[in-house]
């Protein structure tokens, strides 16, 4: 497997590698996507309570499991980087910090849409609500410890430990909110639960979910590139792209 | 003037860590891992007692903090009794995180904290050397303080043992937990704002579990349950954390 694995340590071998997996992500993404969203906003059922405002959730929760998602990725990452040394894996972990961000972002925002109408207010202190805004936080320190570094590399280094120690603390940051909510006030409003849904509306939601998942690994591959170029900036082969590029207009 | 007393000062009890480099192997192996502890645990209560101001100060702000509180939400006796934990522990928290700083940066600075990754001992024995310091100028002062505190804020009198248990057990956490983003940090210019923001969501389930302890307390409920929480949490950062401050150091450091 190792051998199969080593040359995607080289940073010209990935660079290339995702540059052909690019448009296969695109084109599931724009296809799932335009697939998933039209079905999900528009043929699939309403729900029986909540009327048409639920269908948010076909956004909101794809974001949110999303969010947690990526912050797992980010932390194998981090581990890679950390343990084999592999300067990619930091490159790769920077490509995700503000993607995840956004994608919590996306959560909370959408969750808060979704419980004006449905719990009578903007924000709850409820259980996931608060484990989710902790992780924006989380994200956010990554992000800023990572730009508060000059050399690139050392500031990989910084950030994995940073979400190596976030990634421990999560699942007891997690209990702990859960616990604290149960234990500080009586359920004022009861959580939703997943309902058990119907076929109709699983299969639009499966679509969402994995077109959503889709844009997240295209954008990120964008920004994986990116960092390979920035970082690579002085190598031979990353001029001669450019200035093939350059001659190709 | 005075700085450089100090300086000189701080820089001949850096020394006695680093006195191990000139010593050939044999002598190596006398010094010991409880005597390599010590000697840290030593020095760095050393140079905290000539700068009296680094303990102090965050104390003040503690009880600042705290008196705050009251002259924004209004003296009635039953409101605060009711937050009092909630303000006695997120002031800690702060103060703590005030205090975190000095905990590597001066050695930084003047380049003991190479010389300490460099000795043969391991990281994590003088890190850890060095977070118990911390804790004894910041964290033991603090639980002194917060009896008086708690008076101030009409704290129901079956919680002072709750207080005094969560503060003896959750503040070394605070100190374990902060050293990680402290290391990370150190060779940052603008690193406090940067620190709070790491280290701060850390701080929530010690929060969480203290506070409701010392509320279970209050209305005459066993809190042991809270309690081996945070022994649990203290027991864990107490294992990792030093790892975690030892790698995030040697990244510093360069």
């Amino acid at each position: 497997m190792w051998k199969w694995l080593h040359p995607y340590a080289n940073p010209e071998v990935s660079y290339h590698f995702t540059g052909r997996l690019l448009p296969w992500f695109s084109a599931l993404a724009a296809i799932l996507l335009s697939v998933g969203l039209v079905w999900a906003l528009l043929f699939a059922p309403a729900d029986y309570q909540q009327g048409d405002s639920f269908r948010i959730f076909y956004i909101h929760v794809p974001a949110a499991s999303l969010s947690m998602g990526i912050y797992f990725g980010m932390a194998i990452a981090a581990l890679c980087s950390l343990v084999w040394q592999l300067k990619l894996a930091d490159a790769s972990a920077a490509a995700m910090a503000p993607v995840g961000a956004v994608f919590t972002a996306i959560a909370l925002l959408t969750g808060s849409a979704w419980g004006k109408p449905m719990w009578g207010t903007w924000w709850i202190w409820d259980a996931r609500l608060t484990s989710e805004l902790i992780l924006l936080f989380l994200y956010l320190g990554v992000i800023a410890l990572h730009s508060a570094f000059e050399d690139k590399n050392l500031a990989g280094k910084a950030a994995g430990i940073l979400t190596l120690v976030g990634s421990i603390n999560l699942p007891i940051i997690k209990y702990s909110v859960e616990w604290w909510n149960t234990l500080h006030q009586g359920s004022t409003v009861s959580k939703l639960g997943k309902p058990s849904m119907s076929l109709e509306m699983l299969w639009p939601f499966l679509f969402c979910f994995l077109g959503f998942a889709m844009l997240v690994a295209v954008i990120v591959c964008y920004r994986f590139r990116n960092e390979i170029l920035a970082r690579n900036s002085i190598r031979p082969w990353v001029r001669d792209l450019v200035s093939a590029q350059a001659n190709h207009k | 003037m005075t700085t450089n007393t100090e300086l000189t000062e701080s820089s001949k009890a850096a020394l006695a860590p680093t006195d191990t480099l000139n010593m050939t192997d044999t002598q190596h192996n006398n010094l010991s891992y409880r005597d390599a502890f010590f000697l840290v645990l030593k020095r760095d209560i050393t140079i905290a007692l000539r700068h009296r101001d680094d303990i102090i100060n965050p104390l003040l702000f503690f009880v600042i903090v705290v008196t705050l509180f009251p002259l924004g939400i209004g003296p009635e006796a039953k409101t605060l009794s009711r937050i009092a934990p909630g303000i006695i522990w997120v002031a800690a928290l702060l103060a703590t995180l005030l205090s975190l700083d000095r905990l590597f940066k001066s050695d930084y600075g003047d380049g003991s904290l190479e010389q300490m990754l460099l000795s043969p001992h391991p990281v994590f024995l003088l890190v850890l050397a060095k977070i118990v310091a911390h804790w004894l100028i910041t964290g033991l002062p603090l639980i002194f303080i917060a009896p008086l505190l708690a008076v101030l804020l009409h704290l129901n009198e079956q919680s002072y043992g709750a207080l005094i248990f969560t503060l003896l057990l959750g503040t070394p956490v605070l100190s374990l937990l902060g050293a990680v983003g402290v290391a990370l940090t150190v060779g940052i210019k603008k690193g406090g704002v940067l620190l709070s923001l790491l280290v701060l969501p850390l701080y929530i389930p010690v929060l969480i579990f203290a506070t409701s302890a010392i509320d279970t307390a209050s209305i005459g409920l066993p809190y042991s349950g809270q309690l081996a929480i945070i022994a649990a949490l203290f027991f864990g950062s107490l294992t990792l954390a030093p790892f975690a401050v030892g790698a995030a150091l040697k990244v510093s450091t360069n």
